[in-house]
């Protein structure tokens, strides 16, 4: 392997990994401060990457176009999805039995997959990068690496320290960290742990569907889509322990450079080193790299 | 208490009753159904064993399934058919070989880890088969001489594998009813609500858990040799985490901690799904029949919180008002 294509598969690695986190985050914050099993988190993945295929002619008929347009209506559909879906189907699973978070969620994701192919069908679609970041920057003599990718690492890592920052520097991110520790006497300082519980969720949300809208011009949209990520997500937030934001970083991290690299070195058991790696790192270390409380 | 315990029996009863008449007025593709019911119930039972009963979310039930459907058509021989004798236990140990390798490693863990250790493990599993000439690749192996006992038992008949099935339908419940009720029984129950206590109390629990995880993977393991015999094939996605899903979905929707419930699960699971996909009922509307069962199962788990074992009771209160002993639990 030539350095070229070591870098080329570094850079694969890292935008991977930054993409897996940004859906992982969602999932671990849902899961380590709310303590719901979502099975439908990959869904929301799917309906990121299907709003950035179904809204771009609506917004261009609207609008007249423009990428970030659609990408912010998006967000904010996300956002309102994951508000009411909290409020209709979650606000009054949290004292009930994990299974049973468990059973609506599946639920949820066959009913998702149903409205997708009943509003756009079950076809494969390709969505188009925008136009400026369509090119692509040579790499060596030969090589080249498309603008778009690195423009999904920088978005996803902007994301992440926004997200990073919200959580351990202002009030709300306090206020959530108590509410994952003791929903009761978070209650009792008088403070709305329902409300915080419904913005935990929508974040969470509109996290994952922003991780496929923009990744939608790299991964082509299909069905079936969300449920391949939902339990590479799973495997990153257990990796890094469960409601852990670091270890949900480094575990995308390890997770995107063991599977690409996989893929160019070790092609015939690329499938389960991801597996392998989880058994080991949880048989070393039984709560996960960075456990949490 | 009495008339409820007389009253489940009662209700098992019939079931097993009404699946050994069944033959009588079936389809033959009713009978492959109600077949293959069975087996998910078998299975269903034997996840029951772990999450219902001991508490141990198993995500992995698939592999060992699996792995007992694939020794039974990678031991038949190609132009003959196997002795029944030796092939069905051969299934089993192989399966409960693995339960206890992937036990042994993942009872080191626990709650949602435990969960994606099995998980691993399974698909660890299923990789070797999808992806190395071992197994077949995605294509998967055919059973051409289905497995026989002399000339008493020939699987090759579908109406003497149907039997064949209800017999071990039976068994299971038997066999796992009684082992539920038995000192080991108590001692899985002991763990499932208060591990600690149980250690404190004496107990090494790590044995237990690992014994309850190695049967499970036993009887999945008799699950996979059935379900092998039955369509005659074997392919990879017999053991992908789909089955394994599919599988927690069915024991939840039934009723976690009740044998029964296992049983009612498959049975409410596959036949929700053979209504929604029919389409004399939906007409064209059938090809989006997950709408209508996923819509279902929010409806369970919103107004059925014991699961479909606990339709009774709340009828029961919807008609004749709540009963003294849940009034106690409110005023506690």
């Amino acid at each position: 392997m030539d350095l070229s294509i070591f870098l080329i598969q570094c850079l694969n690695s890292l935008q991977y990994g930054l993409l897996l986190f940004l859906v992982a985050m969602g999932l671990t914050l849902i899961f380590g401060i709310m303590g719901v099993i979502n099975l439908a988190h990959g869904s929301f993945y799917m309906i990121g990457a299907y709003m950035a295929y179904a809204l771009s002619p609506l917004v261009a008929n609207a609008f007249g176009g423009g990428f970030f347009s659609v990408l912010v209506i998006g967000l904010v559909l996300a956002v309102i999805l994951g508000y009411f879906l909290e409020w209709a189907f979650f606000s009054f699973l949290y004292d009930r039995d994990h299974l049973q978070q468990v059973l609506m969620t599946y639920g949820l994701i066959l009913v998702f997959e149903e409205l997708r192919s009943l509003l756009v069908g079950d076809d494969v679609h390709g969505v188009q990068p925008p136009d400026f970041l369509a090119g692509v920057i040579p790499l060596g003599d030969v090589m080249t690496y498309p603008v778009y990718r690195l423009f999904i690492s920088a978005v996803c890592l902007l994301l992440a320290l926004g997200m990073y920052y919200i959580f351990t520097r202002t009030r709300l991110g306090m206020m959530i960290r108590a509410g994952s520790t003791n929903r009761e006497m978070v209650q009792s300082l008088g403070i709305d742990i329902k409300l915080l519980y419904r913005i935990v969720f929508a974040a969470g949300v509109a996290l994952a569907a922003v991780a496929g809208m923009i990744s939608a011009p790299v991964s082509t949209v299909y069905p079936g889509m969300g449920g391949q990520v939902l339990i590479i997500c799973f495997v990153v937030v257990v990796i890094g322990g469960i409601g852990s934001i670091r270890g949900a970083f480094l575990a995308a991290m390890l997770i995107g450079f063991v599977d690409t690299f996989g893929k160019v070195l070790l092609p015939e058991a690329a499938g389960v080193l991801v597996y392998v790696l989880m058994a080991l790192i949880l048989l070393w270390k039984p709560d996960g790299l960075f456990k949490t409380s | 208490m009495d008339k409820l315990f007389s009253g489940k029996f009662l209700f098992i009863g019939l079931v097993f009753a009404g699946l050994a008449l069944y033959p009588l007025f079936a389809s033959s593709y009713g009978l492959d159904l109600v077949a293959k019911i069975m087996i998910y119930a078998i299975l269903a039972m034997s996840l029951e064993l772990l999450v219902g009963s001991t508490g141990l979310v198993c995500f992995g039930q698939a592999a060992f399934f699996g792995i007992g459907a694939y020794i039974a058509v990678m031991l038949s021989p190609e132009s003959e058919s196997a002795n029944l004798l030796w092939l069905l236990p051969a299934s089993i140990v192989a399966a409960a070989a693995y339960a206890l390798f992937v036990g042994a490693l993942s009872l080191r863990t626990k709650g949602v880890y435990f969960i994606m250790v099995t998980l691993a493990f399974a698909q660890m599993a299923y990789y070797v088969v999808h992806d190395t000439k071992l197994g077949g690749g995605t294509d998967g192996i055919y059973l051409y001489f289905k497995p026989i006992l002399g000339s008493v038992i020939d699987l090759n008949d579908a109406k003497v594998l149907y039997f064949f099935t209800w017999v071990f339908l039976v068994w299971t419940f038997v066999f796992l009813a009684i082992l539920l009720r038995s000192h080991f029984g108590r001692v899985l129950a002991g763990i499932r609500i208060n591990e600690q206590r149980m250690r404190a109390s004496g107990f090494s629990t790590y044995p237990y858990k690992l014994a309850a995880f190695t049967t499970s993977g036993g009887i999945a393991g008799l699950a996979g040799f059935l379900f092998a015999v039955k369509d005659g094939f074997v392919n990879p996605e017999m053991m992908s985490w789909h089955l394994s899903g599919a599988l927690l979905i069915m024991i939840i929707l039934g009723g976690l901690g009740h044998l029964r419930g296992a049983i009612i699960g498959a049975f409410a699971f596959v036949f929700l799904q053979e209504f929604f996909k029919s389409s004399e009922i939906f007409g064209a509307f059938s090809k989006h029949w997950q709408l209508g069962l996923g819509f279902t199962i929010i409806a369970c788990v919103a107004l059925l919180p014991k699961g479909l074992v606990g339709l009774p009771e709340v009828l029961h209160k919807r008609l004749y008002g709540s009963r003294p002993r849940d009034a106690q639990v409110v005023l506690k």
